[in-house]
């Protein structure tokens, strides 16, 4: 008897089941298919404008920084503000990301922006959000050559460009977004990882005492782009 | 210090603990703090009590089916390139681990915090056989390289103070120059995190635990705070996955209910800062993350309490909300319970991992009060399961000659109530008279254990069922002593008036138990 028939056996037999049952298996089929929703916080059903602004208030409240920013051209402005507000060089690294590729970065002639995932040496890094989720202050970032994983984690200070019109009033929503098929080309399913992020990495564990920056970056910044969709 | 397990030596540690001026301090702090914050982000949220009904019901929905949403995991996992090993016991673990390490020739491992790695000792059975783990939750990073348990699920090393960990640091971290100041918490991380950016980077194979298996994705979950567990599970050339067979949920709107009683539960934030869905193995076109993708799901007696009582206990999701709360935890810390897992969630499943015959003193370690179960975001019924493993105990012999005497008198006297009433309305009278000219006793036959640390109030002359009884009755003078009415309230459990049995969440200061105790 293998490893996995013996924890199977062991399962069933203290479960007094089978595995056999059709009934049993429907529930278990319906409901990975239908996956029903549970309860939805109210802060979590906000009109679109109103989310933009929970989600604004709920980064800050998680310890990030958060500016609002009219179209996506305003991003390299608006990076090269932080960078210089931060005393920091005129250095970012991204990924392959379409929209961040697009931004016009020629206007800051001074940032030198690389391209690739992040090796730790690294200052500052950007990522294009796929969603945010206004409840929590969450940003979800898919990993592949758009948005390394390595770029969220490596540099000490975490730029993320979200659209305003890709705020989520709550989890579920931003979840079902990923599930739902991504465009012409684009593979089906969950990439090899989900970043849900809310605000900066942190640690208490000495003495509860709460410090910014304890393995991953030491600020996330968010820029959310645009207008919320109606 | 070590990482023997010592559960059966529980009280002789609980009296180390008591004396040990460090750890109070650090404990106090625990008291404090964790309430009083997870109170104020519970209280934000309206809906907490209706997402707690539901994590609940999610997990007992899970437990139930849990053949086949592990089934219908492990063909997700497959599909989307990763490997699925199945562990019966602790020891198919560290062996399954062994061969994936050996096999990617690893010399370094790098950990994300993982209680079932704990529990199993796959550090111990790893560093037996020439590689090297190294732990990178900062808490857990100190308690390694001081060769202890962790005190805390959540926590680590909440039992130490800043100048020990510093300490440890001068130790361990050679090379450095000797007199760098390591005198505050910043200083300490700034240490930490650059020796294990090194540790990261170089590692071959990272370690990671899961809070959540999702069976509609085939995904693992992790939420934490540092970001120490993404590094672990994506820079190395293998991430492998060590979970146990309860941390399994259906969809992603399942973990979404759950996640929000986590974090509040947890450490009184609203959303940890990461939480990670991971999804097979590096992609063809990723530039970063690991190219093998291992899930060893364990058992280790799990599968046991799947058929009983103790089935609920499975419910857990390791927020350590309980020994945040706990009179007892907050009094003696965590290793006093001996094992990896502390507090009540400990003083549940730590007999069932070790058997009833070494751990069989921790579910006595607990006053009864309920605040565990009345926090619990998953509604365990704590109280309830120690008190089926003091009946366990009795039932098969355990315990000092004198404790079983007294528990079998006490069983006479609990199931006669004609006699316990007589017993005691003659004993309250008969304390009445002594006390009535101080008021409190401080010293009592049979008591001394009670009356060592403190005084016995004197009783007022009449039980609490008799006053009861009087007050129904309408006794004017009964009426008029509110101090037994509102106790009533505050003793029970489970109030009758509640349609669900379930606790409700204290709103009194901690009430002594002076109900019957039926054991067994």
């Amino acid at each position: 008897m293998t490893a996995r028939d013996q924890m199977f056996g062991s399962i069933r037999r203290a479960l007094g089941v089978s595995g056999e049952e059709a009934s049993r298996r429907k529930i278990v089929t319906d409901r990975l298919a239908d996956h029903p929703q549970g309860v939805i916080p109210e802060r979590g059903r906000l009109p679109p404008a109103a989310r933009v602004e929970l989600l604004m208030r709920k980064i800050e409240a998680a310890a990030g920084s958060v500016v609002r920013l009219p179209t996506a051209a305003d991003v390299p402005a608006a990076i090269a503000d932080y960078l210089r507000g931060q005393n920091l060089p005129l250095a970012l690294r991204r990924g392959a990301d379409a929209r961040l590729a697009a931004l016009p970065w020629e206007r800051e002639p001074a940032l030198a922006v690389a391209v690739g995932a992040s090796r730790g040496d690294d200052l500052a890094g950007v990522s294009h959000a796929d969603a945010a989720v206004a409840e929590t202050g969450t940003l979800v970032l898919r990993s592949g050559p758009e948005n390394p994983t390595t770029l969220n984690f490596l540099p000490d200070h975490h730029l993320v460009v979200v659209g305003a019109d890709t705020v989520a009033g709550d989890l579920e929503t931003a979840l079902g977004m990923l599930r739902a098929p991504r465009g012409a080309g684009e593979p089906a399913g969950l990439p090899r990882a989900v970043h849900l992020i809310t605000g900066p990495s942190r640690t208490a564990d000495i003495e509860q005492t709460l410090i910014l920056g304890a393995h991953g970056p030491r600020r996330l910044h968010v820029l959310v782009v645009g207008e919320p969709s109606v | 210090m070590s990482r023997a397990a010592t559960s059966e030596k529980f009280a002789e540690n609980a009296r180390r603990a008591l004396a040990d001026t460090a750890l109070q301090g650090a404990l106090g702090f625990v008291e404090t703090n964790f309430p009083a914050r997870r109170r104020a982000v519970v209280e934000a949220l309206p809906e907490f009590d209706a997402l707690r009904d539901s994590a609940r019901d999610i997990k007992a929905h899970t437990l139930a089916h849990l053949d086949l949403y592990l089934e219908a995991y492990e063909a997700r996992v497959r599909a989307s390139g990763g490997q699925v090993h199945f562990a019966p016991t602790a020891a198919d673990a560290n062996r399954i681990v062994l061969d994936i390490c050996r096999a990617a020739g690893a010399r370094t491992v790098t950990k994300g915090k993982s209680m079932v790695s704990e529990e199993i000792g796959v550090n111990e059975h790893l560093a037996a056989h020439g590689i090297v783990p190294v732990e990178t939750d900062l808490g857990e990073y100190i308690i390694q390289i001081r060769d202890e348990l962790p005190s805390h699920i959540i926590m680590p090393a909440v039992h130490l103070d800043r100048r020990q960990i510093a300490d440890d640091f001068r130790r361990v971290h050679v090379g450095l120059p000797a007199d760098r100041d390591l005198g505050t918490a910043a200083a300490l991380l700034t240490e930490a995190r650059t020796t294990l950016r090194e540790k990261f980077l170089a590692a071959d194979v990272g370690i990671t635990g899961a809070n959540f298996l999702i069976a509609e994705t085939g995904s693992s979950v992790i939420v934490t705070n540092e970001g120490n567990g993404d590094l672990t599970a994506t820079l190395p050339r293998v991430h492998i996955v060590l979970a146990s067979i309860e941390k399994l949920v259906p969809t992603l709107d399942d973990m979404a209910q759950l996640l929000r009683v986590l974090a509040r539960s947890a450490t009184a934030q609203e959303m940890s800062v990461y939480t990670t869905i991971f999804t097979g193995p590096r992609r063809p076109d990723d530039p970063d993350g690991p190219e093998q993708y291992h899930v060893v799901i364990v058992d280790n007696g799990r599968s046991a309490m799947l058929a009983g009582e103790f089935r609920d206990m499975l419910r857990c999701i390791r927020c350590g909300a309980c020994m945040n709360h706990c009179p007892v935890y907050h009094a003696v810390g965590g290793h006093a319970y001996g094992f990896v897992y502390p507090g009540p969630m400990g003083a549940v499943l730590t007999p069932s991992l070790l058997g009833v015959e070494r751990a069989g003193s921790l579910p006595d370690a607990s006053t009864f009060c309920g605040r565990c179960e009345a926090v619990c975001p998953v509604r365990i019924p704590l109280p309830r399961l120690m008190r089926f493993w003091r009946d366990r105990a009795f039932s098969r012999g355990l315990g000092s000659t004198v404790s079983r005497a007294g528990l079998a008198a006490w069983g006479v006297l609990a199931k006669r109530p004609w006699l316990y009433r007589a017993v005691t309305g003659a004993v309250m009278r008969l304390l009445a008279r002594l006390g009535r000219s101080r008021g409190r006793f401080s010293t009592l036959p049979l008591a001394g254990g009670f009356t060592a640390t403190r005084d016995l109030a004197a009783p007022q002359g009449a039980t609490f069922q008799a006053q009861w009884r009087r007050r129904a009755a309408g006794d004017p003078a009964a009426a008029h002593r509110p101090a037994p009415a509102a106790k009533a309230t505050a003793l029970r459990t489970v109030p009758s008036g509640n349609p669900h049995g379930r606790a409700s969440e204290p709103t009194v200061a901690e009430p002594v138990r002076a109900e019957p105790e039926t054991r067994p």
